[in-house]
């Protein structure tokens, strides 16, 4: 009895991220494209992506739910693109002083933000999502207006031609650009990468172990899972499943070091800070925390996270759209991390990577099922559209209607 | 400087505006002792301890005179913090505790203990990483001290509340120089035994020179564990008093008192008894911050019944309960019928009919016009004052300007005429418009909850009097709700009591002042024996 119980609790609290298991399987059988094909676009989506969804993880647990306006912190970083490609800083050193010129402006971007829904506490979704409206049309008039007459440009194909503002696409692939400063560094076939990381995993396990920070039993294990993980690579059929796939490591090494900076950053006083803000606030501040000021620091960590994840999103593309490029990152962002499993209360890097995971899966897989099922992919490209929002809409209702039923106590009385 | 009192308030006054809630008010504890501050509800216990604690709403509007000494020097708190900072710390009756924190994180919160890294040293003390091991052992100690041997790496969410209290304690225990500790109704929530262990608590942290100040309405506690007692009332000191020289019937009589004369005189008459209009069962009522506990009552058909008791007690919780405002249980009869809870058209349509306490939020529709307001009700429920016209309904526009004209007459509602909107009106001739609006309905039964709460004393009358007259004159059975015991005392047949959410007892209107004050603190009077120190 107390089984079953648990299980359909499971399957409540889990209820988004199944029903995206059983979609996506649906529609992987239905879309007739090879595994290898649908794993090769899975990684190179997850390396150009994962970054802003673990970006929206520090808000969610100042209590600010889903930060849609890191909109804007794209928007910082998409100043920053143009302005290497007018300067002509290309490759590796233009991608690293994109980082660097974002850090400002975003932090800036976050400050204001942080400080606008501190004033509207409890709508800060239905705030950021707003402002980032708003402020597309403080972009487009920078863009269209400012960039190009009152700040001349001269980088050639920058401006439209005979007429004025900048160009309807970025183009980062010429010698001016930075496409794959990141992605190009390093990038291995999947066996290679396999070999590195279990290897890396291993002598890291086995570094542990002399330290006495672990015990051998557990050591065994994880050296275990690390070898048998190899062991399977050599099995022809599924290695092929692989063959296409070619890992740009640092990109990943950096989505992994954000990974860390999530959870060391928990573990300190911010850290504490942030979790106590955001499950009472009055309790908080009671306890003299500033809880302005923790909710301001979540935002602007939240933006230039977001800002240097939409670099490594437009490196990855090699080109942007100037004026839509940024448009839809929260939206996909957003919904991305609710099918991961994560909550407007909760969230965890787990969560953002499976949810991330889950989510481009369905965006690759969508379009082939929609021609195959109605012989059109656009229903399939309609459809994945319309899932997102169903998927943002579906988990706020879910967490207002979990909230309803916590609340009848008259037992207790 | 040293000096024989820890806190020493000194002639403290405070005004809102012209509204002065405390006058000269004074408050001594000393070290190691525990003081009760005792005081019905708006006597301004809450006041003095907001001034304790520097908090903003008083220094937002004009802070106050007189002094704040601690240790015999000038304490300027200025905040919360400044005062936690200063060694004063707080039990709060509503939990201060993060649910999704374990039991070390919440006593540590804000206090924690860290070490420093490569990044803090860079960017500042808020990187520094946790010291878990050292806040557990920290915790534990505190949580030894106050008698509780839960781990103190489980989560608080979940836990009894009896436990979440004594995690409170613990909390405050563990701040370093910590000085006084203010209890604001620790015993409320706890069951019995565990409220004994709370107060063999406080007798152990006063033991160790810490000085405690005990705010509770529940007298014999009072008398088991406190050294002295302030009382205060209407806000002014009505007493102080070492507990080892009073009795438990003195300090009722002290916290009740008389306040001024009888607002409504009316006449001696037989209480009615005959036969029973509401027949209430076990009711259970969860209105926040005014729960009711399972309630008994029967209220008898022409008679005028009183409900009292200090705010939080759930005497409110009554009427909104029957009325189902909020989540309700137990069984309800009217004149025999019995009455479905759950669904508050079903009252209405039954008979009953309410004056809500909150005048402005659930009573008026502030930007409609009088007439609007008084047939608002019996046009939703009863389909009165309409014409109909196939499907099509229409306000009947003249028999509702007629029966507004009728009432505006009847209940002296000072308006320029049935058009002005209510939200320009005075308190007062707001709750006459209430009062209309539920006599429209032609209700059998009438609650009224509050009806003197912020109107003039003009007024209070005009509206106590008018139920009076519908009690009399149309034999209409009223149950009126308010924390003004006076006006209860001067209008009532009967006068109900209600502490923590349970019926203490049904008084006469003229038992005495000692009585009441028992009542309101939980024990029923005729079960006290002696009147004298049990402790």
């Amino acid at each position: 009895m107390d089984n079953k119980k648990n299980f359909s609790e499971i399957i409540r609290s889990n209820a988004v991220t199944i029903m995206f298991v059983v979609l996506c399987i649906v529609c992987l059988i239905f879309s007739g494209q090879t595994v290898p094909y649908v794993l090769y676009e899975l990684f190179g989506r997850m390396s150009r992506n994962a970054f802003i969804v673990l970006a929206l993880i520090i808000p969610i647990i100042a209590g600010m739910g889903i930060n849609f306006a890191i909109t804007i912190g794209a928007m910082a970083a998409q100043i920053s693109a143009l302005w290497m490609i007018e300067w002509g800083v290309s490759g590796l050193p233009g991608f690293l002083l994109a980082l660097v010129m974002t850090l400002p402006i975003a932090a800036i971007f976050g400050f204001l933000i942080g400080n606008l829904l501190n004033k509207m506490k409890g709508q800060e979704m239905i705030g950021g999502l707003i402002l980032g409206y708003f402020a597309n049309g403080l972009y487009q008039l920078l863009f269209l207006f400012i960039f190009g007459n009152l700040i001349p440009l001269n980088a050639p194909g920058l401006v439209i031609k005979g007429s004025t503002g900048v160009a309807n696409t970025i183009d980062l692939s010429n010698d001016r650009g930075f496409k794959y400063a990141l992605d190009g560094i390093w990038k291995v076939p999947f066996g290679t990468a396999l070999y590195v990381v279990c290897g890396a995993f291993a002598l890291y396990t086995i570094l542990m172990l002399v330290m006495k920070k672990l015990d051998a039993k557990k050591a065994g294990i994880r050296i275990a899972i690390a070898a048998v993980l190899v062991v399977l690579y050599q099995i022809p059929f599924v290695a092929s499943l692989f063959a296409m796939v070619n890992v740009p490591m640092v990109t990943f090494m950096v989505i992994g070091l954000l990974c860390v900076f999530n959870n060391a950053i928990m573990k300190t006083r911010l850290g504490q800070q942030f979790r106590a803000v955001g499950q009472n606030r009055t309790v908080a501040n009671a306890s003299g925390i500033n809880v302005d000021k923790v909710r301001v620091i979540a935002i602007v960590i939240s933006t230039v996270l977001a800002g240097w994840g939409q670099l490594i999103f437009v490196q990855n593309m090699g080109s942007f759209q100037t004026y839509g490029a940024h448009e839809q990152v929260g939206l996909y962002a957003g919904a991305a991390i609710l099918v991961g499993g994560a909550s407007i209360k909760k969230a965890n890097n787990s969560q953002a990577i499976l949810g991330c995971i889950l989510f481009h899966l369905l965006f690759i897989v969508a379009p082939s099922a929609g021609k195959n099922l109605f012989g059109d992919a656009a229903i399939g490209e309609y459809f994945r559209v319309f899932i997102s929002y169903g998927v943002i809409a579906l988990a706020l209702v879910m967490y207002a209607w979990n909230d309803v039923r916590k609340k009848s106590n008259l037992d207790e009385l | 400087m040293s000096s024989e009192y820890v806190l020493e308030m000194k002639n403290i006054t405070k005004r809102y505006g012209d509204n002065t809630v405390l006058s000269d008010v004074s408050l001594s504890v000393k070290k190691g002792e525990i003081h009760a501050l005792l005081g019905e509800n708006g006597a301004g216990k809450s006041t003095l301890m907001n001034t304790l604690f520097g908090m903003p709403v008083i220094h937002n509007t004009g802070g106050f005179e007189g002094k704040v000494l601690l240790d015999g020097e000038d304490a300027h708190i200025m905040s919360p913090f400044d005062a936690m900072q200063k060694g004063i710390g707080m039990v709060h009756q509503e939990f201060m505790l993060l649910p999704g924190f374990t039991i070390t994180e919440n006593i540590k919160l804000n206090r924690e203990i860290t070490n420093s890294n490569l990044v803090s040293r860079i960017l500042g003390k808020n990187l520094e990483s946790l010291d878990m091991a050292a806040m557990s052992s920290d915790a534990r100690k505190a949580l030894d001290s106050v008698g509780m041997g839960i781990d103190q790496s489980t989560k608080v969410q979940g836990l009894p509340v009896g436990y979440m209290q004594f995690v409170e304690i613990a909390r405050e225990i563990d701040k370093t120089g910590i000085k006084l500790l203010v209890f604001d109704e620790p015993t409320a929530v706890l069951t019995e035994s565990e409220a004994a262990q709370l107060i063999k608590v406080m007798k152990q942290i006063a033991d160790s020179g810490i000085a405690v100040i005990f705010i509770t309405h529940r007298l014999d506690e009072v008398m088991a564990a406190t050294n002295s007692i302030t009382i205060l009332r209407d806000g002014k000191l009505a007493a102080t008093r070492k507990t080892s020289e009073t009795s438990i019937v003195e300090l009722a009589e002290l916290m009740i008192g008389r306040k001024g004369e009888a607002v409504v005189e009316t006449d001696k008459r037989e209480v009615p008894h005959e036969k029973v209009a509401l027949k209430v069962r076990n009711l259970k009522v969860d209105m926040p911050g005014e729960r009711v506990r399972g309630i008994d009552l029967d209220v008898y058909e022409g008679e005028i019944l009183g409900i009292g008791g200090l705010a939080g007690q759930g005497k409110l919780g009554i009427p909104n309960g029957i009325m189902s405002m909020y989540d309700v249980a137990g069984e309800v009869e009217l004149f025999g019928e019995p009455l479905k809870l759950g669904d508050t058209k079903t009252a209405l349509e039954a008979g009953i009919a309410m004056v809500s306490e909150d005048r402005k939020g659930v009573g008026l529709l502030l930007d409609r016009s009088i007439e609007d307001n008084i047939v608002f009700n019996a046009m939703q429920i009863h389909g009165d004052y309409l014409h109909k016209i196939g499907p099509v309904t229409l306000k009947n526009a003249k028999a509702i300007r007629e029966v507004a004209l009728k009432m505006i007459k009847e209940l002296d509602i000072r308006c320029f005429g049935p058009l002005q909107n209510s939200g320009t009106l005075s308190g007062g001739n707001q709750q006459k418009v209430c009062i209309a609006r539920a006599l429209c309905m032609n209700p059998k039964f009438l609650f009224v909850s509050e009806p003197t709460r912020g109107i003039d004393i003009g007024a209070k009358k005009l509206v106590l009097e008018t139920l009076v007259d519908l009690n009399r004159k149309q034999g209409m059975t009223v149950v009126i709700v308010s924390s003004e015991l006076q006006e209860l005392r001067s209008v009532s047949d009967r006068i109900a009591i209600v502490s923590e959410g349970k019926l203490v007892d049904i008084l006469p209107a003229d038992a005495s002042d000692a009585d009441f004050g028992l009542a309101m603190s939980g024990i029923k009077p005729s079960e006290h024996k002696d009147g004298g120190a049990n402790s």
